[in-house]
């Protein structure tokens, strides 16, 4: 058994915890450590893909002052701080979490390297050295609601949702709003999987919303599965992180792109620099953190509405989120003439009129 | 609640109950021969990696239901030359099988991710299988018509081959099937392989028909449903079939009752229908263990070693 | 020139320590070829997975919070097995532990006070034993095969554990997120070792795991599970009712999974998620069976098993080894020691060509 007494165990862990900063002072230009963690594979075609081009981008800007690592099928808890305390071991300065799920794993672990930069991609908490960052996925979600208000017949679209944290929450109140401006009886019918990424749950989950009317879709999820499922019975869909059209090229109309290689970018640019900040980032289509794929196979006139939304966001004239806006009881939470503050919308946890679902 | 519902939810269940079919049709037939092989959810994995990898390198999903066969009754005679000519735990192997079948698959679909692949066309012609009524009988894809026809083979073969009655009397007493002069480990080895080959066909079933891509782990647990499922049909094929929609039908169920809001689904959270099937399955061991008279009870020999006494 | 095998006379003791050792070993060199011919560094690999966890002080305590709850679940399973009993369901008595142990966390969530830890603590052992003993009971009044009906009370305590963590028991302040409430502090485990990760439940499971072993070579209990485990009529005519056995077992095992379930929950988890099911149930029994079911080999099986688990995200990390790569070794050692149990109760033995009758009567006469 091993002979262990605290001492003795403090003494030789603080010793190795030292190694990687005698090695930095002998080598003060090596490049900057960089890493990811990501909750699926980098093969996902949608969320992880991104992330991962994303980072690609990053490698490619920064060439070789920048050297990074991956990590991919990460679970969230403990096993999440086992993998990013490993990358920190290892030397990485900078960290990025991409999941919701691996914020308090992330806190802990900033709060043991407090020489390393943390980043939470989705996240809310705060630390001297944690910033979140975040893409204003609402914005793609009222393209997506426009053109769905003006394609479906029935009136009904589907949402297939995964954890009704903020970010996917906004997402389906964007849709509506944005649906219901076409078409006044537009209604959202939501379900939610309890995960990012079951390709079978996924399909079998559109089958259940297809079934239940709805002759529109969309999903929050990270698999092409839903996507797929569309194509197969003929329903007008929408991708979600990633060009997804080669999964449904007739039924695919648009997909959301997330574009995170210009923060990575800028953010390991800050950290090289010697001015990062904990400053949370929430970026949209104006500042290119989020593209919509070229509208497809849809009316011209439809084309054109999507488009115009688009180029409302980009430049300023148009936001999904500006009142009257009333939640599922009835109440008014945004009055004419206001609209909602991005804080709010980080922690939105309330459905608009005209949704179909509760938050659980 | 309009008959094309009734029809949409039917197809879905389908859908949910053929993977399971295949795999309980096969570890049935290993059982019978008195071999527990928990390996169903790892088999299944290497199945559902073989097929789509083939899919997609040829393009011939019928080449790819073959391989996928292959591939998985390969990966069950690991598990049959350790606990037939090795003596090992049946319960440990089968567990270790599950734990390589599910890393292996991952390894090899690493490099598979991502693709999308062209599935099997419907059996009948448009005018039958498109058809908003008649679809429910027609507009399968092949390999849910290949179950049924697997069904009804492996229940002929069972009671009224020389061949079936060989292996059920393996199952039931092997010291006497081999004092007869039958090879006890020559039959169950075969028993074995023909599980993972089912298993294996189980398993594809998920990127050839649900949905055509791969993610790892995607079979989601099914072949510990399918061991289940065996005892829950008491070990006969036509039950498993009944056996096989029911747990279709309670998994289908909790997505159908969080979308439609229904309010009769409400009697349960949703999460407790997705635990009925293990319920009732639970529920029925202990009815049929009880009632020798019911027969259909398990192989005698389950799970035990074979030791001639010689 | 032919392999035969040669029932021993006895059981070989020296085949029933070596051939974990062997497996490993096997494991190892066998990985390495394998992880080489299809592309990786293979010697890397296996230097990730086996040897830096073990070199690497840094990596200590993760290995010994990994190990704790195999060690503690693999002990409990060891009992059982010995007792030829098959307990498969340790998963779902480890869930149900801790979701007891959850629940009288949220109850005492306002309360101060020493006292709160050991009553989750007591939970936790209450609803594992008791998530044990339907199996146990089903075994004792029906008949029913204790291993499928144990696997399939897994399930429901996994979707059990769903319903609460996304519905009645969800963090009121966690966004919605299918989550408990994180541990207060009066709930948190204890850390054994300042300024690691190391907490007491790694303390308690070694010393639980002594407990058993003693229990177990030294006490009436464990010399009873062990002859209804190898001669269960033998056992009949001295005495031992197998009913009262098979109970005992199953409060055991499950109590102890349970333990493990609410050691998570206090230490590194901090709370239950849907993520919470970390198949420690099923992984603990390759430990139970590597420590060839002595609670002392339990105790450096669930080492080894740890290091493999940690091994295997460092490969990750330096290698980009995929993460598949853990079960798949895992796998092997199972295999491996599994293939080579036969050396315990057989002798392999090099045949020449088949001996002449002359030769034998030379040979029966010399």
């Amino acid at each position: 058994m091993i002979n262990l007494n605290r001492r003795r165990f403090v003494q030789v862990a603080g010793a190795a915890a030292t190694l990687p900063l005698i090695g930095r002072q002998a080598f003060a230009a090596d490049p900057l450590k960089i890493g990811f963690i990501y909750v699926g594979p980098i093969n996902d075609g949608g969320w992880n893909t991104a992330h991962e081009a994303g980072r690609q981008q990053m490698l490619k800007a920064l060439g070789d002052k920048v050297t990074s690592i991956y990590v991919e099928n990460v679970p969230e808890g403990p096993d999440a701080e086992r993998v990013l305390r490993d990358l920190a071991q290892q030397g990485c300065k900078l960290l990025f979490a991409t999941s919701f799920g691996f914020m308090d794993s992330a806190m802990k672990v900033a709060k043991q390297f407090p020489d390393i930069k943390m980043e939470m991609c989705t996240g809310f908490k705060k630390a001297p050295n944690v910033a979140n960052y975040n893409i204003r996925f609402h914005e793609g979600r009222s393209v997506i609601g426009t053109i769905a208000g003006h394609l479906s017949k029935t009136g009904v679209g589907g949402y297939l949702a995964t954890f009704p944290v903020p970010e996917v929450v906004s997402g389906i109140n964007s849709f509506q709003l944005a649906a219901q401006a076409v078409n006044p009886k537009f209604r959202t019918k939501v379900i939610w999987i309890n995960t990012w990424f079951d390709p079978a749950k996924e399909a079998d989950a559109a089958r259940a919303l297809i079934d239940q009317g709805c002759d529109v879709m969309t999903q929050h999820t990270d698999s092409p599965a839903a996507v797929q499922l569309c194509e197969q019975k003929g329903i007008p869909t929408f991708g979600q992180g990633a060009d997804q059209s080669k999964y449904a090229p007739k039924m695919c109309k648009t997909s959301t792109e997330d574009e995170w290689g210009p923060f990575y970018t800028q953010s390991a640019q800050a950290v090289l620099d010697g001015n990062w900040k904990p400053e949370d980032e929430y970026w949209g289509m104006k500042e290119g953190a989020i593209q919509m794929a070229p509208i497809s196979n849809v009316p011209d006139d439809v084309k054109a509405a999507g488009d115009k939304i688009i180029a409302g966001w980009k430049d300023g004239t148009y936001n999904v989120y500006a009142g009257p806006i009333k939640d599922q009881k009835g109440n008014e939470k945004v009055a004419a003439g206001k609209a909602l503050t991005f804080d709010e919308i980080l922690g939105m946890n309330w459905l608009v009129d005209g949704v179909d679902g509760t938050l659980s | 609640m309009s008959i094309e519902y009734v029809i949409a939810v039917f197809i879905t269940v389908v859908g949910a109950s053929t993977p399971i079919l295949f795999a309980g049709l096969g570890e049935l037939v290993t059982e019978k021969a008195g071999v527990l092989n928990l390996g169903v959810e790892g088999m299944m994995l290497i199945g559902a990696i073989a097929g789509f990898a083939t899919v997609d390198l040829t393009g011939n999903p019928w080449l790819a239901v073959v391989v996928a066969a292959a591939c998985a009754a390969a990966s069950s005679l690991i598990f049959a030359f350790l606990t037939l000519t090795l003596s090992a735990n049946q319960v440990a192997t089968g567990l270790a099988l599950t734990i390589f079948g599910t890393g292996l698959s991952s390894l090899i679909g690493r490099s598979f991710s991502g693709r999308a692949i062209h599935t099997f066309d419907t059996v009948f012609p448009d005018a039958l299988s498109k058809q908003p009524y008649l679809k429910v009988i027609f507009g399968y894809s092949p390999m849910v018509y290949l179950s049924f026809i697997m069904v009804i083979l492996v229940a002929w073969f069972l009671s009224r081959t020389r061949g079936g009655l060989i292996l059920r009397a393996v199952g039931e007493n092997d010291l006497s099937a081999h004092s007869i002069g039958y090879s006890v480990t020559g039959v169950r080895y075969a028993a074995i392989a023909f599980g993972g080959a089912m298993a294996g066909i189980g398993g594809a079933y998920f990127p050839l028909v649900l949905t055509p891509n791969w993610a790892e782990g995607l079979t989601g647990g099914r072949g510990w449903i399918a061991i289940a499922l065996v005892v829950f049909a008491g070990w006969r094929p036509y039950w498993l079939l009944g056996g096989a929609y029911f747990f279709g039908l309670l998994g289908t169920l909790e997505l159908y009752a969080k979308a439609s809001g229904a309010s009769w689904t409400s009697i349960l959270p949703s999460e407790m229908w997705a635990a009925l099937p293990y319920l009732a399955t639970v529920v029925v061991l202990a009815v049929i263990s009880v009632s020798k008279s019911a027969g259909g009870n398990a192989p005698a020999c389950l799970g035990k070693p074979f030791i001639p006494s010689t | 020139m032919r392999f035969k095998l040669e029932k021993r006379a006895e059981p070989s003791r020296f085949m029933l320590y070596a051939t974990p050792f062997g497996s490993v070993l096997v494991t190892m060199i066998v990985g390495a070829i394998i992880f080489s011919i299809i592309g990786y560094d293979g010697l890397g690999a296996v230097r990730e997975v086996f040897l830096t966890p073990i070199l690497n002080p840094l990596k200590w305590q993760e290995v010994a919070m990994k190990a704790s709850p195999l060690i503690l679940i693999g002990v409990g399973l060891a009992v059982g097995n010995r007792a030829s009993i098959w307990n498969i369901g340790a998963e779902g008595q480890y869930v149900a532990g801790a979701l007891a142990g959850t629940g009288v966390g949220l109850l005492t969530q306002n309360a101060t006070g020493p006292w709160i830890l050991p009553l989750m603590f007591a939970a936790g052992l209450a609803g594992g034993a008791a998530w044990g003993a339907i199996p146990a009971w089903l075994r004792t009044r029906f008949n029913v095969n204790e291993t499928l009906s144990s696997l399939m009370m897994s399930y429901v305590a996994i979707h059990m554990m769903n319903y609460f963590v996304t519905g009645p028991w969800k963090d009121p302040t966690g966004f919605s997120f299918p989550q408990t409430p994180l541990v207060t502090a009066d709930q948190t485990m204890p850390i054994l070792i300042p300024g690691t990760l190391v907490d007491y439940g790694i303390l308690f499971t070694l010393i639980i795991a002594v407990l058993m072993w003693v229990l177990m070579s030294r006490s009436v209990f464990g010399f009873q599970v062990r002859v209804v485990g190898s001669a269960p009529n033998a056992a009949r005519h001295g005495g031992f009712s197998q009913k009262h056995t098979i109970w005992l077992v199953f409060l055991i095992s499950g109590g102890l999974a349970g333990l493990a379930g609410i050691f998570q929950v206090t230490g590194p988890f901090g709370q239950m998620s849907l993520g919470f099911p970390q198949n420690y149930g099923f992984t603990a029994i390759i430990v139970a069976f590597l420590g060839r079911l002595n609670p002392l080999g339990v105790i450096a099986a669930g080492i080894v098993l740890a290091i493999t688990y940690v091994g295997g995200d460092i490969a990750q990390t330096a290698l980009q080894l995929p993460n598949a790569s853990k079960g798949i070794f895992q796998a092997m050692m199972l295999f491996f020691l599994l293939a080579s149990d036969i050396l315990i109760r057989y002798r392999v033995r090099i045949v020449g060509t088949a001996p002449t009758p002359a030769a034998e009567v030379a040979k029966g006469a010399a």
